[in-house]
């Protein structure tokens, strides 16, 4: 693989007696799509939130593009071009796709109106507009509630704002558990437009078809420990359940 | 693996969105339908459009809403020209909105970012018992005098209010039980400092305040006018407007893009807080007197304006200038049945039923919204 962009190395994180991450390994690479898959209980969505900032670890060490961080909160990862796409998206479902992309980080007006906290809602609108137009989005009215919207827009929406805001890792979290074929293949291409734009993101899915289809790597994580990983391609469903449920070592590949 | 071809968007794409608001004609073009299309289109399948603000606000409850009010005026204005549609009519009607307009304006934002405020009517006779109390302490007749309690009011009004954010921000009380909680509490703290009598000393300099009309209108009604239009200002078009609407339409997803939620809220109480503060300055300069015992239906009042004017029970949802139709809609219905010889109790049986139908419609417009 290329040089990775983020990577984690013997993560531990525990929760009174119990050991959730036993000294797992992570590494992405930019623009590519690594899968994190398995079973329920393995420790994805810890690991996750120790890469997202949202948790801390209680030992190992992070590394972004070589240097060792250490994230204090989510807005601390936000800042080093880090995002996450959560499973229930945290969109506003009452305001618009735009004012969703740019919750949280207004853009004020220029001069003494800015001062006054007066948003710049054209520029904001604009700079929406072209995010989803680059990504291929097809966002209907930009101004219509998100709640207008259908499932796997909506999912587009969030997506695009993380991309917006991170230029080095978006973590995805299950971007198509509640879609339907059609809109899953949608969010799919959009996911690998996302890798394709240099970004590294990580993806973690049940879906162990969609796996194979859309990431270029996938690691697998059993118990709290990388126990596998496999380049995507010449890879099997079988090969990847065995190697979650401990029926079958992977090689490292 | 199967590779997905990765479509990179035409390169024309991103400078024709720029050019959104004549884009929307090629929507039709698109043809490909909402809920997923020909996925081979993939990255061409741009469909942007730009809906126009007016055809937007035509939409909205506010429009509804004054369209309603728009057609009551009218009505009564038929139906008894030479008594409805005068500037006695209008001053009456102003001056009595305006100290619940006041009440309205913070209770908008509260709402909008989820919350409620029952307390506002026991906060606005506090306020105003604070202020008659300082005034007498402080003794004279002066400007100055009337200036320090009035701020005393504002205060007396702020603190309520940050008792209320900080109960249901910080002890996670519901803002319902919270401020019930403190609409009693103010309620006997103000009869506490009275003994329970109306304070009705006032100093001269505030009755000049209410006997003056410049250009025919009470002062009251340029201060209700100067709130308003300062409320829906910043509602609408500053950073603080748009985190109150972030916070009640996904508490969880504005903490999340960076807003300190708990610290928004308990603002946003203050702001309702300190607004009954300068209702119960505006009421006492009015009345002359402390009206214990006249507000204690002005929460249940107000919101009633508020959820008229399309403010969303639910949070996330809510104008301003939909507050001020709402606010008329029962001041007009009531001086109109006065002046067509209605008995005016009917007022409230019609408003509690226009509340209801209008919070239905409200129901029923989400409804067809959400069922993607």
């Amino acid at each position: 693989m290329a040089d990775p962009l983020l990577e984690a190395r013997g993560i531990g994180k525990s929760y009174g007696h119990v050991e959730v991450l036993r000294g797992a390994d992570f590494s992405v690479a930019r623009g590519e799509v690594t899968a994190l898959i398995g079973d329920n209980g393995a420790g994805k969505s810890t690991l996750v939130k120790i890469l997202s900032g949202a948790l801390s670890p209680d030992a190992g060490e992070i590394r972004l593009a070589g240097e060792r961080v250490a994230f204090g909160s989510p807005e601390d990862a936000h800042g080093m071009g880090i995002e996450t796409v959560y499973q229930d998206l945290a969109l506003a479902p009452e305001l618009g796709s735009a004012e969703n992309v740019f919750a949280g980080r207004e853009l004020l007006k220029p001069g003494i109106l800015g001062r006054l906290g007066v948003l710049d809602r054209r520029t904001m609108r604009d700079r929406a507009r072209r995010a989803f137009a680059e990504m291929g989005t097809d966002v209907k009215d930009i101004e219509a509630p998100v709640a207008a919207l259908s499932g796997g827009q909506r999912q587009s929406v969030a997506i695009c704002r993380s991309v917006l805001w991170a230029d080095k890792v978006v973590f995805m979290d299950e971007p198509t558990a509640a879609l339907g074929v059609r809109q899953t293949g949608k969010v799919l291409e959009l996911i690998r437009r996302v890798a394709d734009r240099g970004i590294a993101v990580v993806l973690i899915s049940h879906n162990m078809p969609e796996v194979l289809q859309v990431a270029d790597r996938v690691q697998v994580l059993r118990l709290g420990r990388r126990v596998a990983e496999f380049a995507a391609a010449g890879t099997t469903v079988e090969q990847l359940v065995g190697a979650m449920t401990g029926a079958l070592e992977g090689n490292a590949a | 693996m199967t590779e997905i071809p990765a479509q990179a968007p035409p390169a024309g794409a991103a400078d024709d969105a720029d050019k959104a608001p004549t884009a929307g004609a090629r929507s039709g073009a698109g043809g490909a339908s909402d809920t997923g299309g020909v996925d081979g289109t993939g990255g061409g399948a741009l469909r942007i459009v730009h809906r126009s603000p007016l055809r937007k606000f035509l939409s909205s409850s506010p429009a509804y809403m004054g369209l309603v009010l728009l057609l009551l005026v009218l009505l009564f204005s038929a139906l008894r020209p030479e008594a409805f549609p005068t500037t006695a009519t209008g001053r009456n009607i102003s001056l009595d909105i305006s100290v619940l307009l006041v009440m309205a304006v913070g209770m908008t934002y509260v709402m909008v970012a989820g919350g409620f405020d029952l307390s506002i009517g026991s906060v606005l006779v506090f306020s105003g018992v604070v202020m008659a109390k300082t005034m007498s302490a402080l003794g004279g007749d002066g400007a100055l005098v009337v200036v320090a309690g009035m701020a005393a009011a504002v205060l007396a009004g702020v603190a309520w209010g940050l008792v209320n954010g900080l109960c249901i921000t910080v002890l996670k009380v519901p803002a319902l039980i919270t401020t019930l909680g403190t609409m009693g509490a103010a309620l006997g703290a103000s009869q506490l400092l009275t003994g329970g009598n109306d304070v009705t000393t006032v100093p001269d300099a505030l009755l000049t305040i209410t006997t003056s009309r410049p250009l025919g209108f009470s002062w009251l009604v340029y201060v209700a006018a100067l709130v308003a239009v300062a409320g829906g200002l910043v509602l609408a078009f500053t950073r603080f407007g748009r985190h109150t609407y972030l916070v009640g339409s996904n508490e969880e997803s504005a903490r999340r893009a960076g807003i300190n939620v708990g610290r928004h809220l308990v603002r946003l109480y203050a702001i309702s807080g300190g607004l009954a503060g300068v209702a119960g300055a505006m009421s006492l300069t009015r009345f002359a007197t402390t009206t214990i015992s006249g507000h204690a239906t002005d929460a249940l009042q107000v919101i009633t304006g508020v959820v008229l004017g399309g403010t969303s029970l639910y949070g996330g949802i809510g104008t301003v200038l939909g507050t001020v139709v709402g606010i008329f809609i029962p001041a007009v219905l009531q001086n109109g049945f006065v002046v067509t010889h209605v008995q005016p109790y009917w007022q409230q049986v019609v408003i509690g039923f226009v509340l209801i139908a209008a919070v239905y419609v409200d129901h029923l417009k989400r409804a067809r919204r959400d069922r993607s």
